[in-house]
């Protein structure tokens, strides 16, 4: 699936939920179901700067194309890696960097988060395109 | 008894609901919410009588001075400073404690001095020390705490000597809520001629506070907390000490006169409060102290602790608690931990129904470092505050550790 269709894939799930409450806990499980992310690398390399709770985010290159691994110690946020993972891990790494990540206006990611958690989502959401960009130009 | 149902009546911003429930503000520490009666001062200063304070001969200016000078006598009273000059008026916690390291401290500490501070400080009276050791070239101390959140006074003991020349530590802890014996504290440092700054940010809003009782030496805190408005804030000093120190900041007002070889200074307080003062927030002031008063101080200490004790009763059993700070005096500070589960997640469920909360380290990293967590879930309680709200918080906290766990 594309980036796209991931994403209409999200927001269609999304539109289930009338309230804030439900969104939280619908994130939550998604944030206990993020597969293992490796221990050893929960190093100053793969957290992200600027965050309130601990994030890592790990790419791993797979021909044209990044596989990302992500952690939080903040179960709400792993939910919010668990959906940017999802639409952008196995990605081409080119799409990566340029993609326009409309779902979380639309599933209203940005009206549920403080003002910190919403710099700390920018500051995931560039760690993870500046990855694109870097293999974007790898591969080139 | 008071009655908090009554009293809720006179905070205008409690009627509201938040994420369709009833407002619970449970951050009062942090700040607290103001009465009409606060809100009305202000409103009423404006309408009234603004103008600017002490040199104006006309009406306004007449009105406006006898107002903001009235509650520098509240304020004196209140916390039974011997003058109303010892009273100067800040921004804030913050900036009392700042005017006593850059007046007091560059004049009064040099190289090899001894300031000693406490691990459980707030940021704001650890870093104007950090920068003034730093360019003194003095020695800032540490007291530690035990795992209850209480200071170490046997330590302190050991610490102080004849080096020490200033102990800096907070009277009602911000993050824990732990009650520090201040009069034992100042009374130590006093027999090794060190003198004693102590941040009351979080004692003033819940205890009466006699400064010459503690025979303290600077005493600060905030109207914020207090029920008065905001960037208004109070140091006291003993006379001798606030005439000694040089003026903090120059402009107008705290000069007696300007030549251009030479200015000298006005008497104090003014001599610390260059420019034009906050003068409609020190005005409205007058009103939180009225109010806090005219419900009785004692009074509401006294309801305080009983939802205290009736929170940390509704909420033992909630899985996971862990209840941060168990020192045996303390103020209405709840501070706690689900484990596992992050004290962001905790806040962000409650504020869905309704109920502030404050997460994180509370301004107060050493603090967090030493306790060996990332931040706590903090609830405080205020006077407007009842048992039905407690109740609601408690559910919703049992609901949140199911969702998180």
């Amino acid at each position: 699936m594309t980036i796209r269709q991931i994403q209409d894939e999200i927001i269609d799930e999304f539109a289930l939920f009338d309230n804030k409450e439900d969104k939280y806990s619908y994130i939550i499980e998604l944030g206990k179901k993020l597969p293992p992310y490796p221990e050893d690398c929960k190093t100053d390399d793969f957290q992200i700067k600027g965050c309130q709770s601990k994030v890592w985010i790990k790419p791993e290159q797979k021909n044209d194309c990044i596989i990302f691994y992500g952690d939080s110690d903040s179960v709400f946020v792993k939910g919010i890696v668990s959906l940017l993972l999802r639409v952008l891990s196995g990605q081409p790494a080119q799409e990566i960097a340029t993609a326009d990540l409309y779902f979380l206006d639309r599933i209203g990611l940005k009206q549920m988060l403080s003002m910190n958690r919403a710099n700390g989502l920018a500051s995931m959401i560039k760690q993870i395109k500046l990855y694109g960009i870097a293999y974007t130009s790898n591969s080139n | 008894m008071l009655n908090p149902e009554l009293i809720r009546r006179d905070f205008p911003i409690l009627q509201q609901k938040v994420n369709g429930k009833p407002l619970i503000y449970f951050d009062n520490a942090a700040t607290s919410q103001k009465p009409r009666q606060v809100i009305d001062a202000l409103a009423h200063y404006y309408t009234s009588m603004n103008a600017n304070v002490h040199r104006g001969v006309h009406f306004l200016a007449e009105k406006a001075t006898e107002a903001f000078e009235e509650t520098r006598q509240a304020v004196a009273q209140m916390i039974n400073a011997p003058a109303k000059e010892q009273i100067i008026f800040t921004r804030g916690t913050t900036e009392s404690i700042n005017l006593v390291a850059a007046s007091y401290g560059r004049n009064f500490i040099g190289e090899g001095d001894e300031i000693i501070i406490s691990t459980m400080e707030h940021h704001s009276n650890i870093v104007p020390w950090q920068m003034l050791c730093l360019e003194k070239k003095a020695v800032l101390k540490v007291l530690p705490i035990n795992d209850a959140g209480e200071l170490l006074m046997e330590e302190y003991r050991q610490m102080l000597s004849t080096r020490t020349k200033l102990v800096a530590v907070m009277h009602v802890s911000n993050a824990l809520g732990t009650v520090n014996p201040v009069s034992e504290i100042i009374r130590l440092a006093h027999e090794q001629g060190a003198k004693v700054l102590i941040d009351g940010a979080q004692a003033v809003p819940h205890y009466l506070v006699d400064v010459q009782a503690l025979d303290v030496d600077f005493y600060a805190f905030s109207a914020h907390k207090m029920y008065g408005p905001t960037g208004m804030g109070i140091l006291y000093g003993k006379r001798d000490l606030l005439e000694a120190m040089p003026p903090y900041m120059g402009g107008g007002e705290m000069i007696k006169e300007v030549r251009f070889n030479g200015t000298t200074y006005n008497d104090i307080p003014y001599k610390f409060e260059a420019g034009t003062p906050n003068i409609a927030d020190v005005v409205a002031m007058k009103a939180a102290i009225d109010y806090m008063q005219g419900i009785g101080q004692q009074a509401i200490a006294q309801h305080e602790q009983n939802l205290l004790q009736y929170a940390v009763d509704s909420i033992s059993s909630v899985p996971g608690i862990r209840l941060v700070g168990t020192a045996k005096q303390k103020a209405s500070v709840l501070s706690f931990l689900i484990e596992g589960v992050h004290p962001m997640d905790v806040g962000m469920l409650l504020d869905a129904k309704g109920i502030a909360v404050r997460t994180g380290n509370h301004c107060a990293m050493p603090l967090m470092e030493r306790l060996g967590i990332p931040g706590t879930v903090r609830a405080s309680f205020a006077v407007y505050n009842t048992e039905a709200e407690i109740d609601t918080f408690a559910k919703e906290l049992r609901r949140a550790a199911d969702i998180l766990l």
